[in-house]
């Protein structure tokens, strides 16, 4: 026994660093598997709040830039409403299907990881739910993931685990958007027959399948496509319409018959 | 003894400040961060409390990990770096190291430098390697091991040379 003891003191560094290890490489695999970051993440009040502290100082640095992306948007939404004699479509799905639409600003980005994720300044308090889509003037961003009363995670659309439905805007053929974790200008559609015709430039937008994002939400156009190893889906590059280096006014949409799809979905299966 | 006591709290708060609040807002060239965190466990005192060392490692990794989503990523590499530090000390440094006769701010350059580089290059080994996640990109963890290795050398070694006093 008493060897026993004095071997463990004589090791107690050995003994501390391998506790510590395992703690902290079984927090990683718990990270790596999706959704299970039970209490590593950045939505957590303590450290949320330094980044929105970080946030008030350094958001007016680019006011600037930011009041032009509005202004062009609502330039683009004026130039809708004024052109148009019945409500344009996009809006009258929303509307029909029944999208709340709520704001936010980004305090916390990164696109330079393979795993990326973005803080919010709002949380449950102010209605914001799993699953809900986030989207900013230009195109989709990412899915919330995370929330706590204040804050929420989303996690962007440069994720290799983040997948979105999307389709060709032209032929409505549709395929998962991922990521590579290459380059954060592109990210990549797949499941896309041989068969369809694609032309560079061509849009893509989101399909409306995974009751997440309403149709027609643009995302980027098609850089560059190869097809895959078995010769018999496209691998399709998409530039990305946001520029998600730059990300400061999000909206966040949230589907108020999500819980009837789910429903229906259940009985379903 | 307080004195040091007081630089090392300092130290740590102002590193974790640095590392989040600036250096990882840098993407240099796109994805270029020095990690000068690292700076805390290099430069901790040699010969002090050991256990209370490796643990403060480990809750500075940890911390980091809270701030920067990365999983458990930095406190892996941050505890590993701690515990493999005396290794290299005695590498770079010679048996002196263990005598207490060398201050790391006194020690000539070369040694000081060799100590930096293989620490540091260890610790984003790690890092990258829990990042990535996937052995079959071993080519990119490699080659962001080196880069950002040597982006994170030229920042501690300049930090270093800020704010290390000229007295000695």
């Amino acid at each position: 026994m008493q060897r026993i003891i004095y071997f463990l003191i004589r090791n107690k560094n050995f003994i501390l660093f391998l506790t510590l290890l395992s703690i902290s490489i079984s927090l990683n695999f718990s990270y790596n598997e999706y959704n299970k970051s039970k209490f590593i993440n950045s939505s957590n009040f303590i450290f949320s709040s330094l980044y929105d502290t970080k946030f008030t100082v350094s958001k007016y640095l680019n006011l600037e830039l930011q009041n032009q992306l509005l202004l062009e948007e609502n330039k683009n939404l004026k130039k809708i409403l004024f052109n148009s004699e019945t409500p344009t479509k996009s809006f009258d799905s929303i509307n029909s299907i029944g999208f709340e639409v709520m704001t936010a600003s980004v305090i916390k980005n990164s696109y330079s990881k393979t795993n990326n994720f973005i803080t919010i300044n709002k949380g449950s308090k102010h209605g914001i739910g799993i699953d809900n889509g986030v989207i900013s003037s230009n195109g989709v961003v990412g899915i919330i993931d995370k929330t706590s009363s204040k804050y929420a995670r989303v996690i962007s659309i440069l994720n290799i685990k983040s997948k979105i439905n999307a389709k060709l805007k032209k032929s409505n053929h549709f395929g998962t958007l991922e990521w590579n974790g290459k380059n954060h200008r592109l990210v990549q559609l797949h499941d896309i027959q041989d068969l369809v015709k694609l032309v560079k430039g061509d849009t893509v937008v989101t399909s409306g399948f995974s009751s997440v994002f309403p149709e027609n939400i643009p995302i980027g156009r098609i850089e560059s496509f190869q097809l895959n190893d078995t010769k018999d889906l496209y691998i399709i590059n998409v530039v990305l319409f946001n520029d998600m280096t730059n990300l400061r006014h999000v909206h966040i949409i949230e589907n108020l018959d999500l819980e009837q799809l789910k429903i229906l979905k259940r009985k379903n299966e | 003894m307080n004195s040091a006591l007081f630089i090392n709290i300092t130290r740590f708060i102002a590193l974790l400040l640095l590392q989040v609040l600036v250096c990882n807002q840098l993407n240099f060239l796109g994805s270029l961060n020095p990690y000068v965190y690292v700076l805390f466990v290099l430069l901790y005192p040699i010969g002090d409390n050991r256990m209370g060392f490796i643990f403060l490692a480990f809750i500075l990794g940890f911390i980091l990990d809270l701030f920067l989503d990365s999983g458990g990523a930095h406190a892996t590499a941050a505890v590993s770096m701690a515990y493999i530090r005396p290794a290299f000390l005695k590498f770079s440094f010679g048996a002196v190291y263990e005598y207490q006769a060398i201050k790391l701010n006194a020690a000539e350059a070369l040694p000081r430098l060799t100590y930096f580089t293989l620490l540091i290059l260890i610790h984003h080994f790690i890092l990258f390697t829990l990042i990535y996640f996937d052995s079959s990109k071993f080519k990119i963890i490699i080659y962001n091991t080196l880069i950002n290795g040597g982006f994170t050398l030229l920042f501690v070694w300049l930090l270093n040379a800020l704010f290390s006093s000229q007295k000695s």
